[in-house]
């Protein structure tokens, strides 16, 4: 037994290299296993089983769909809309062009499949996601015209009642209103000619 | 007005903080020049693994709750849709209950810790009363646990538990059903276990955890000798000469020990999670139904020292209240502790052969009531129980009277090593 | 086929049982077989997974069991998933549903056979082994059958087409069994369609896939163990040499 039991950590026979070593190696190893522990906790946060089954591609028939009319489907438990659209419908699409934010779909609202002014796979047939790309609304669907209480030339399309913001019938945003870009497209793809199947992409050719 | 600068002379960030905070101060006074006895051994390991259990307790307690319902037609569903739909549940699940085994097993292994060094005498008869009130709220908050997944042991063990309550003259029927809020364990009885076990006792728990931490870093460390560290002290720096800081000494020491300890608890949740039917019991796999009772009940394994000598002591004038009584004044006996321990020695290492073997035999004592407990009821099992039960109640007073029939050792001026 | 035997099955179990009462709980009794499940033997548990869907499902659910997960689990595609285990209109999401309503299998049977997702769990393992080995023929039943293992059970045998017919064996009289040597508490009456040997392997086929089905993630948790394991050895060796090197200073 000494009297002095605790040499200074400069004393003799201690490395302070060695030392130094060791702390940062065991400070290393343990973080790393901090950062895998954290793991789990994080990932149980993602959607479960449940929710994914629940969250699982919509089947939906659209045969009795008339030209002009929308029909609601629930994706994930957002809004999705499915609308047969008329040819008077779609010859708007490029009439609007010059009004809109991004009427090329530049922004990566849409899966790779859907392009153009009809922003579909079927022209006639528009699938999208019902909430506004401001803070999630559901924009109405408006198809009248005139509506001078929207625009003064307002030629359809769908019209957000929280905070006014407006899509033409492709769901391209307009400019200078309060949604910065186009509302979202789900990946579909059509089962037969009046089947759509939504959340799922079309099966490669 | 000027602000009074720190007495540490940080600067900076730091500085700035221990102006307006005691951030080095807290840091100092609890870690780095906490002066702990250099003597620690093995059986110092289990104060730091309860912190560490507790904790790995709050954190995964607070993510079951994100996926737990607390409603008797849904909990036993949620359970499974932790252990299944919920990425990485089981593995949560698992170390909440094989965690509240652990810190049964850390806490029982520190109070024997306690006892044979003499941790519960003068002057920490306080840490001692905190530990004590730990240990209460830690089993209340098994029982609670235990009971939320809802299956049948989790119903039935509550039936007995509450039906103890019953036995009390007068009152006792109508408390069982205040307590339930029903007539028997039900929905309003899973909803209040529920809020006491993720609110209250928890609140209770940390809080004890604190004050027994604050009144041991106030009296200081005991040690396997039993002596004061205090006594002797560096004449210059007032560091007492058989003390080390916490910090880094037993910091890198409780490193290895809670690695250690890891590599067990990860082996029992990842290879055995069960426990043989001990850590998660066979029948809570089956929801619970009060028209079922399960073939053989027995309480949680941490219990079953308390359970043996319920059913140890045979009722009187018709009321199984003695029973209840002896049981409650088990866990009451430790309080006492303290006061009941006459012998001037604090240290087993210096007592005579009488407390050695009566404390050793204690300890045996207990594993083996804790045994009996969890198994189905036999006439040897109850004798046993009943013998066991005697000598449980008859060490705490023979603590009193040891020492008078035993030589001791003399006990030295400073640690030994 | 499946709802041939399906239908053929509850025919039978709606006579056999109409009668037959409530089953007493299990005694204390001994278990004539013991039998530790295999989770990782993928094979076995995707053949016990065909024996659940045809012979069980038709009146016992699994209601915390997705198709999709075992799919995923026992590394069956899609396509032979739909085309084997699952009904035609089922989701890969959904859970196994007893394809028998519960309030009519409640009216036939006295009460509404168990769901199983957790019976390996509840029960043990050998226990369920047991009981699948331990249907006799028993004239003081009103159909004719019981089990050894749960007397009284509500549920006829099932797999008798496969097992054959079976009686207890009298009182200190043992028969050597499929020739392992072992004692079988039973004799055979009438030969099933499979032999002895055959009928047991499919009894472990079912009992693997009941276990890897009352808990799916068995086999990730334990190939986590290891890993986590290893690491905390890596960081014991840090942390001890760490302890060592401070704890030189103390003398």
């Amino acid at each position: 037994m000494s009297t002095q039991s605790v040499a200074s950590a400069t004393g003799p026979g201690v490395d302070p290299g060695r030392r130094r070593f060791l702390t940062l190696a065991t400070t290393g190893v343990g973080a790393v296993g901090a950062g895998f522990v954290a793991w789990p906790f994080l990932a149980s946060l993602k959607p479960s089983e449940r929710a994914k089954a629940l969250g699982a591609p919509v089947i939906q028939d659209i045969s009795l769909l008339e030209a002009g009319q929308k029909l609601n489907v629930a994706w994930r438990g957002k809004p999705v809309w499915i609308v047969k659209r008329t040819p008077e419908m779609l010859a708007t699409l490029t009439k609007v062009k010059g009004e809109l934010a991004d009427p090329e779909n530049e922004q990566p609202q849409q899966p790779d499949y859907i392009k153009g002014d009809a922003r579909a796979i079927k022209p006639e047939i528009l699938v999208m996601i019902g909430s506004c790309t401001h803070l999630g609304c559901s924009p109405t669907f408006r198809p009248d015209h005139p509506a001078p209480e929207i625009a003064a030339d307002w030629q359809g399309g769908f019209y957000c009642p929280c905070h006014g913001s407006k899509f033409d019938l492709s769901g391209r945003v307009y400019k200078n209103v309060p949604a910065p870009i186009n509302l979202k497209v789900p990946p579909y793809r059509f089962a037969n000619d009046t089947t759509i199947v939504i959340g799922e992409d079309p099966v490669a050719a | 007005m000027a602000i009074v600068p720190n007495p540490h002379k940080t600067t900076g960030f730091l500085g700035w903080i221990d102006d307006r905070f005691p951030l080095t101060k807290l840091w100092k006074d609890h870690l780095s020049e906490y002066y702990a006895p250099k003597n620690f051994n093995f059986w110092y390991y289990f104060g730091s693994l309860a912190l560490l259990v507790m904790v790995n307790q709050l954190i995964t307690g607070i993510w079951l709750a994100m996926h737990y319902k607390p409603d008797a037609k849904l909990a036993f569903d949620s359970v499974e849709y932790i252990m299944r739909d919920v990425p990485w549940g089981a593995i949560l699940r698992y170390m909440h209950s094989t965690g509240a085994s652990a810190f049964f097993l850390v806490v029982y292994l520190h109070m024997f810790r306690g006892l044979i060094y003499g941790s519960h005498k003068k002057p920490r008869e306080l840490i001692w009363i905190f530990g004590c009130l730990i240990y209460l709220v830690l089993m209340a908050e098994g029982f609670a646990g235990y009971v939320l997944p809802w299956g049948q042991m989790s119903y039935w063990g509550a039936n007995v538990i509450f039906n103890l309550f019953g036995t009390i003259p007068v009152i006792g029927p109508d408390l069982v059903i205040w307590i339930q809020g029903d007539y028997i364990p039900s929905d309003a009885t899973l909803s209040r276990l529920f809020s006491l076990h993720v609110v209250f006792l928890p609140f209770a728990l940390v809080g004890l955890v604190v004050a027994h931490l604050i009144a041991l870093h106030e009296v200081g460390s005991n040690n396997p000798d039993g002596v004061e560290i205090k006594k002797f002290k560096d004449p210059v720096t007032h560091v007492p000469l058989d003390g080390i800081g916490f910090h880094p000494y037993y910091t890198v020491k409780d490193i290895v020990g809670v690695t250690v300890f890891l590599i067990f608890f990860v082996a029992v949740i990842c290879f055995a999670p069960d426990g043989g039917g001990y850590l998660l019991e066979k029948p809570n796999f089956q929801e619970a139904n009060p028209l079922v009772t399960p073939e053989h009940i027995a309480p949680a394994w941490y219990f079953g020292a308390y359970y043996a000598m319920l059913r140890a002591t045979p009722s009187m004038f018709s009321s199984a209240l003695p029973g209840v009584i002896v049981m409650f004044g088990a866990v009451l006996m430790l309080f006492f502790l303290p006061w009941l321990d006459k012998n001037p020695i604090k240290s087993i290492r210096y007592k005579g052969m009488l407390t050695k073997v009566a404390t050793m035999v204690f300890a045996a004592d207990f594993v083996m009531l804790n045994y009996l407990g969890l198994q189905p009821p036999t006439g040897l099992g109850t004798a046993l129980s009943q013998i066991g039960t005697i000598y449980y109640f008859a060490f705490f007073f023979g603590l009193t009277v040891f020492h008078k029939f035993e030589k001791s050792k003399p006990v030295p001026e400073r640690v030994t090593s | 086929m499946k709802f041939v035997i399906t239908k053929g099955k509850l025919a039978f179990a709606g006579l056999a049982l109409a009668l037959s009462g409530a089953a007493s709980a299990a005694g204390g009794h001994a278990l004539p077989y013991s039998y530790v499940a295999d989770v990782d033997n993928l094979p076995s548990v995707q053949r016990g997974a065909k024996v659940f869907m045809g012979y069980c499902s038709g009146c016992h659910s699994m209601k915390y069991l997705r198709y999709g997960r075992i799919g995923q689990d026992l590394q069956i595609p899609e396509d032979l998933l739909k085309a084997n285990l699952m009904f035609t209109s089922d989701k890969p999401g959904d859970v196994i549903q007893a394809s028998m309503h519960k309030d009519s299998a409640a009216k036939w049977f006295g009460q509404a056979p168990p769901d199983l997702t957790l019976e390996t769990r509840a029960r043990g393992e050998s226990w369920v082994y047991s009981y699948l080995k331990s249907f006799y023929v028993d004239p003081t039943r009103p159909v004719g059958v019981n089990n050894l293992v749960l007397p009284g059970a509500s549920m006829p045998h099932v797999l008798w087409e496969l097992q054959g017919w079976q009686a207890k064996a009298a009182e200190g009289e043992h028969h050597a069994e499929g020739g392992h040597g072992k004692h079988s508490p039973f004799t055979s009456v009438e030969p099933g369609t499979l032999s002895s040997d055959e009928y047991d392997k499919l009894v472990g086929d079912l009992v693997n896939f009941m276990a890897y089905a009352a808990e799916p993630g068995r086999s990730a948790r334990q190939s986590l163990g290891i890993k986590a394991i290893a690491y905390l050895l890596v960081l014991l060796a840090f942390a001890y040499l760490l302890k060592k090197e401070y704890w030189r200073d103390v003398h």
